[in-house]
């Protein structure tokens, strides 16, 4: 069992959780993630790590609350359990000395590139932050980037805070005045990836993506997370999950992470209707 | 240990001649019904009763020199556990079995007793060789049911710690004889329960899950530790194990887990799925209990196709037939019925069943729209010349294609070797198949590594790597008593 220590309600639907996993926490680096399991019914999902606490033993995962396995995280609290958290998993990210690292987060992808610009920052390199949301009070993680990015960027989709509109558009300009960078690294939503890759292979400006394909076991086990790099077949679990950018067949992975949305759709409002019930319950015992 | 009978005639067995023996028939295993049991995910065969028991093991001669259990890769003493059957002693019976097998329920049902001891079975050249597997099964049932599991008595603890990688059906075997000779035992697991293939890849159908806990609760009986969720290669290295754990030695039996797929077009289209991958959602993760009792998603395709012609691929069909929304599974083989590598026994469940097997046949491209597959183009094929593995290679027939209407494909034409460990370990030796090199003990490369079953000879059977593992355990033994 993997405890719970610390949850946050942060924004639309993004909680952060601070979790007891010691033997996950000895081996942790930068752009790995874990496989958890809530309960004895529940499905295995991927998140990537966002912080850990080697002292304490604890990991730090922000996840979004979207379908059925995330809404009931979503309903945990500190002091409950996880039934599982495996890993890490997958190869951490290269992290080079002398190097401007430009990393580029949009909504809680924010929380997966936050090790990494750490990492960087921590072996000397520039490192400028580019994180975004739909309006000031969905931003999380700024003070967290502050701390570590020589430079943090803000953009919101409707202006309220920083730059109005997208994270490209802060890149795009910074493209444009051809400010210095040498790696530049996307995590988000697939379209956000595929827009920052699109955007910088014109410049070739090395680009690293990391993906999230539809994963079980993340051994490299079963397939299901293959994504198509440079023509070859990759497992993002164990070959990735980051992968260069002006490669990756993101429309591929757009439609692979649909394969099961039919069932998802069936599981959620089948978890709604119970809710709901229960709801009724305690209502009418009240 | 149980003392072996010294003169079975002697000790009170029926006074029959063996010619006398040869004429009882062989007992046949009771069945679910066909259309039944294609509905539901319950065991097919239902075992032998009692009788039916004693009655089959009088049919065992008790040869002087038994050629049975040459043909048994962990050398079970059969017919001495048979001599007991068949006098009503199924206790006894039970302790000889486990002298030298850990998974006696597990091997009775999915061992391939017709390739094994059955088939150099002395009777077996005149009449139906003694049906070992059934009473294997038979025996370790009761024993199970009765709720008389005997505990050996273990030796003093000899001070040594043996980590064992993978908690399949290598590693089970090889903790089990280690714990049993003194040493501490952990097992890491990567998944979150142990029993590998035995709960991942084989179905409950054929292999009940409860049958596999039982059997892993007895290792944790004989002081066996299991660690789930850790992944040697990621959560802690081989060299970590060793170095700064304080493990003496270690035994790897990952396993053969990297899943092929075909190369041909259209093979990311949603709806191709790696056999690995659709088993593990339906047994692993009890997806066949989707959406109440479960959270894993499987496939909800009317028609399936698996490609391939083993017993994982038999193994996928039937499962996927006895999904509820599943009306239509096919079995797509490029070569003959008589090539088939699945066992005769699973290719007849297959059939009773309804599965269509599509023989000669070989899938050349997956067809779909918007991203999700709607058919497989195949085309016929027909056999040529001999290959490098003996069996005739299949040729394609010119304009014999056609195109077959199905939601849903299963590649199951085999797996590569995990190369997990191989690459977090610096100085050990594979192959360039990836397989770990490993003699015939299993003693790889590295000082105080070994290795054993799949992951060494590729994908194969659950008792070839239980052999492996007990071999691994004696050398292991031997190496850990005479270190300093």
């Amino acid at each position: 069992m993997y405890p719970i220590l610390e949850k946050n309600d942060l924004a639309a639907k993004v909680y952060r959780y601070v979790i007891e996993a010691p033997a996950v926490v000895k081996k942790a680096r930068a752009g790995q993630f874990v496989i958890l399991r809530l309960c004895e019914d529940g499905e295995r999902i991927p998140i990537t790590l966002a912080d850990w606490d080697i002292a304490r033993g604890t990991i730090t995962l922000y996840v979004q609350a979207v379908g059925k396995t995330t809404t009931m995280m979503s309903m945990m609290k500190a002091g409950d359990s996880l039934l599982d958290v495996v890993g890490p998993f997958g190869i951490p990210s290269h992290v080079e000395k002398g190097k401007t690292f430009v990393a580029v987060g949009g909504g809680f992808g924010i929380a997966a590139i936050h090790p990494i610009v750490r990492a960087h920052k921590q072996i000397g390199n520039k490192t400028i932050s580019i994180i975004g949301s739909r309006s000031k009070e969905l931003l999380i993680m700024e003070d967290e980037m502050r701390a570590i990015s020589d430079e943090v960027r803000i953009a919101t989709d409707d202006g309220s805070y920083g730059t109005k509109g997208f994270v490209t558009t802060i890149l795009q300009s910074m493209l444009e005045k051809k400010e210095p960078m040498d790696v530049v690294l996307a995590i988000g939503p697939v379209v956000m990836m595929k827009a920052v890759s699109d955007l910088t292979k014109p410049y070739g400006v090395q680009t690293l993506v990391s993906l999230n394909p539809i994963m079980m076991d993340g051994t490299g086990m079963c397939g299901a997370c293959r994504v198509i790099v440079g023509d070859k077949m990759k497992f993002a679990c164990v070959d990735g999950p980051e992968f260069d950018g002006h490669m990756v067949d993101f429309p591929l992975l757009t439609a692979r992470q649909k394969m099961y949305s039919p069932q998802e759709k069936i599981s959620m409002e089948i978890f709604n209707k119970i809710c709901q019930a229960q709801e009724h319950r305690e209502t009418a015992a009240w | 240990m149980v003392s072996d009978p010294v003169n079975p005639e002697a000790e009170g067995r029926k006074k029959l001649s063996n010619k006398e023996r040869m004429k009882i028939p062989r007992h046949p295993m009771p069945e679910q019904d066909p259309l039944a049991r294609a509905q539901n995910f319950l065991e097919v065969p239902l075992g032998y009763t009692p009788q039916m028991a004693v009655e089959e093991a009088e049919r065992c001669i008790q040869c002087k020199n038994p050629k049975c259990m040459e043909g048994c890769p962990v050398n079970v003493k059969i017919p001495q556990f048979i001599f007991h059957v068949a006098l009503g002693n199924f206790e006894l019976a039970a302790q000889k079995l486990k002298e030298t097998n850990a998974l006696p329920a597990v091997c009775g049902r999915v061992c391939p007793q017709e390739e094994q001891c059955e088939a150099v079975c002395t009777i077996g050249g005149k009449v139906e060789p003694v049906a070992i597997g059934r009473l294997e099964r038979f025996v370790a049932d009761w024993e199970r049911a009765s709720g008389k599991v005997s505990l050996p008595t273990l030796p003093p603890s000899t001070g040594k710690k043996i980590a064992v990688i993978g908690a399949g059906p290598a590693g089970l075997t090889c903790a089990g004889d280690l714990a049993k000779l003194g040493h501490s035992v952990t097992i890491f697991e990567a998944l979150h329960k142990p029993g590998g293939v035995l709960v991942y890849g084989i179905p409950e159908f054929r292999l009940p899950k409860q049958i596999v806990d039982a059997e892993v609760d007895y290792l944790k009986k004989i002081g066996v530790r299991i660690e789930c969720d850790f992944v040697v290669g990621m959560t802690r290295t081989i060299d970590e194990l060793m170095s700064e754990d304080g493990f003496d030695a270690v035994f790897i039996g990952t396993g053969a887990g990297l899943p092929y797929f075909m190369g041909i077009p259209g093979e990311n289209l949603n709806g191709v799925y790696s056999a690995n991958e659709f088993l593990t959602r339906v047994n692993l993760m009890k997806g066949f209990e989707f959406p109440n009792h479960s959270d894993t998603p499987v496939p909800m395709a009317k028609h399936v196709a698996v490609i391939g012609g083993g017993n994982t691929a038999m193994d996928a069909a039937r499962t996927a037939l006895r999904l509820p929304w599943t009306e239509k599974a096919y079995i797509v083989y490029r070569r003959s019925h008589v090539e088939m590598p699945a066992r005769k026994e699973e290719i007849h469940h297959g059939e009773q069943e309804g599965i269509e097997f599509l023989l000669l046949t070989n899938p050349t491209r997956f067809l779909g729209a918007n991203g999700w597959l709607n058919g497989m183009e195949c085309q016929k094929m027909e056999l040529g010349e001999p290959d490098a593995s003996g069996r005739r290679k299949p040729v394609p027939i010119a304009g014999s294609e056609f195109t077959l209407e199905v939601e849903a494909a299963i590649v199951a034409t085999g797996n590569g070797s995990n190369p997990l460990i191989n690459k977090t370990t610096p100085g050990l030796a594979s192959n360039k198949y990836g397989n770990i090199i490993a003699d015939e003990t299993g003693k790889t490369s590295r000082e105080g590594v070994w290795a054993g079953g799949d992951i060494v000879i590729g994908a194969a059977t659950v008792i070839k790597a239980m052999g492996a593992g007990k071999k691994a355990a004696a050398a292991i033994h031997d190496y850990v008593m005479s270190k300093k």
